[in-house]
């Protein structure tokens, strides 16, 4: 697998605050990833300090193989971050022409790209005249301009009404089927889950967990049952050795499993108890669920 | 090199205020040669000023860059913000993660600056050479071509005032206040100025000697009035019993001093904005 992104240690001091603790993890092409946190907990410093606009503290990282200086192997890169920035007096059209000239390369992807960000027709309409949904998808024109290795979104659907928000979402899994390297930084944690296969979780400037979303927890998901006879059901549940624990919510029956177990083997261990259920459904935490478990244990 | 103009010269060719002041100030440098229609009559006798030596080669070189100068003011307000919109509109930013250095960011503001003091003395040149042609008393061409150090102390000047600009806007982000800054700077050094030669050397050129280090003092050092060097004025003057005795030349000190200020300012400009987090 070819690296795209190695962070090693890398810190970032404001003064007394330490926004990025020695954050450690590398990016490999053709995964989408996700860095997930609360507000506040570092993921646009740590965003900013490998895009060349905020300087490191400590530590180091590098793009690529490394042999290149950073703002060059930028050109290889596509980046948003926090909301759209470009020149209000200039077209959409005039805006891309000058990110084409910084980047490089030629100005022949202009029109596609627009195309697929669906504002064709604006592009001779001022930036100033823009919608922020049209500003947002505008900059993911922009950074796609030069078909990057990899793209870098920074809370892409901040501000957005609920359509804005659908029309980013359905460009970056159009993108991200393209095959089209994504770290997308979120805390919006449905989002990163729609899209994400790989996350790097931070709270107050450090790293919680960097992998597989699917590799996350180490639990194998949980049960709800519901039995016209609750307290037999709850008691052969108990009983057997493959659940850490088996609660109550609202007349239904929670039981999270300590080693993988399909239902049938439940219904069919509980039918031969005397247990009948009217409701079965296995289940694995959502991202959220994952999350808060995971910041909440390190309280 | 020609990337970075060309990046810099996109920006500024789609921003209409830009755009609007920098054509006013290259038309009231051809408005020079307006000063040539200034007539008036004192009783019978008539008084043309275009016929009192102004446009005389070599003086008129002398004189025209002396006058063009304080036009200079109308581009320092498109350099401060040409710089502080890249902070207004968070672009800098943006350029950076595009792939621009902060080192080719600032070259390329650099490059523009120096490109608009070649330009304003490019037109100076043309300008007096036609106003020259037209009203000069001498036409000899080794005349016409004499004392042209003056335009390269004209093009020295522009380009230490713009990169004072220059400066300033990424020191300040914000254009209003970095003209305010730029005032605030000329009155810094006139009051630097006034107390070193009323209070603390009194009678003394120390002063003088201090104050030439100053960067608006050495700018304007750099060509001196040429009013008082006029025929006319001269001899008004010498009637009254009041010499002149003073050197109208180009100074040297001065030249190296603004040219150490230019270096100065943009690499300060550099280091800011590199220890600057975005």
């Amino acid at each position: 697998m070819n690296t795209i992104l190695t962070l090693n240690k890398l810190t970032k001091h404001y003064g007394p605050i330490k926004a990025v603790q020695e954050l450690s993890f590398t990016i490999e092409k053709g995964n989408v990833y996700g860095i997930l946190g609360p507000n506040g907990s570092g993921k646009s410093t740590t965003l900013g300090m490998v895009l060349n606009v905020v300087n490191k503290t400590d530590g180091n990282f590098h793009w690529f193989d490394g042999s290149d200086s950073t703002h060059n192997a930028l050109k290889k890169v596509g980046a948003i971050i926090e909301r759209p920035n470009f020149y209000p007096f200039m077209t959409a059209a005039q805006n891309l022409q000058l990110v084409c000239k910084i980047k490089e390369v030629d100005t022949s992807k202009i029109e596609e790209k627009l195309e697929l960000v669906g504002l064709l027709e604006r592009k001779n309409s001022k930036f100033s005249t823009f919608s922020l949904g049209m500003k947002q998808r505008l900059a993911i024109a922009s950074a796609l301009l030069n078909d990057p290795e990899i793209l870098i979104l920074d809370e892409p659907t901040n501000g957005l009404d609920p359509q804005g928000i659908h029309q980013i979402r359905e460009i970056i899994k159009k993108i991200a089927s393209g095959g089209t390297t994504i770290l997308l930084a979120s805390h919006l944690l449905d989002e990163v889950e729609k899209v994400c296969s790989h996350v790097v979780i931070l709270r107050q400037g450090k790293k919680l967990y960097s992998g597989t979303v699917d590799g996350m927890n180490a639990s194998h998901g949980f049960f709800t049952l519901k039995s016209d006879n609750l307290e037999s059901l709850k008691a052969a549940l108990e009983q057997h050795p493959d659940f850490a624990s088996v609660k109550e919510e609202n007349g239904t029956l929670v039981a999270f499993l300590k080693h993988p177990m399909e239902a049938s083997e439940i219904n069919r261990y509980l039918f031969d108890k005397g247990v009948v259920l009217s409701h079965l459904v296995h289940r694995k935490e959502s991202l959220e669920e994952q999350f808060l478990q995971l910041t909440k244990s390190l309280n | 090199m020609k990337r970075l103009l060309s990046i810099e010269l996109h920006k500024l060719r789609y921003n209409k205020s830009a755009k609007v002041i920098s054509i006013v100030y290259f038309v009231l440098i051809t408005f020079i040669a307006l000063i040539a229609s200034i007539e008036f009559s004192f009783g019978n006798v008539n008084f043309r000023v275009a016929d009192q030596g102004i446009f005389n080669f070599p003086y008129i070189w002398h004189f025209n860059t002396w006058v063009a100068a304080m036009l200079k003011l109308f581009l320092a307000i498109v350099i401060v913000s040409m710089m502080s919109n890249e902070y207004s509109y968070r672009t800098l930013k943006q350029n950076l993660i595009d792939g621009l250095s902060k080192r080719e960011f600032v070259l390329s503001k650099f490059i523009t600056v120096v490109g608009f003091a070649f330009v304003s003395t490019l037109f100076v040149f043309i300008v007096s050479m036609v106003l020259g042609l037209m009203f000069s008393d001498f036409n000899e061409v080794s005349i016409i071509f004499s004392q042209m150090e003056y335009l390269l102390a004209y093009f020295v000047k522009l380009l230490g005032f713009f990169s004072f600009c220059l400066f300033l806007g990424i020191l300040v982000k914000r254009s209003a206040f970095a003209l305010g800054f730029l005032l605030i700077w000329f009155i810094l050094e006139s009051i630097a100025f006034g107390l070193m030669k009323w209070q603390f050397f009194k009678d003394t050129d120390i002063a003088n000697h201090i104050s030439q280090f100053f960067p608006l003092q050495a700018m304007s050092n750099l060509i001196v009035e040429p009013l008082s060097r006029l025929g006319a004025i001269k001899t008004a003057a010498s009637q009254l019993g009041e010499g002149f005795a003073k050197s109208y030349d180009v100074s040297w000190s001065a030249f190296i001093i603004v040219l150490a200020w230019t270096f100065i300012f943009s690499w300060l400009s550099y280091v800011i904005l590199k220890k600057r987090d975005l």
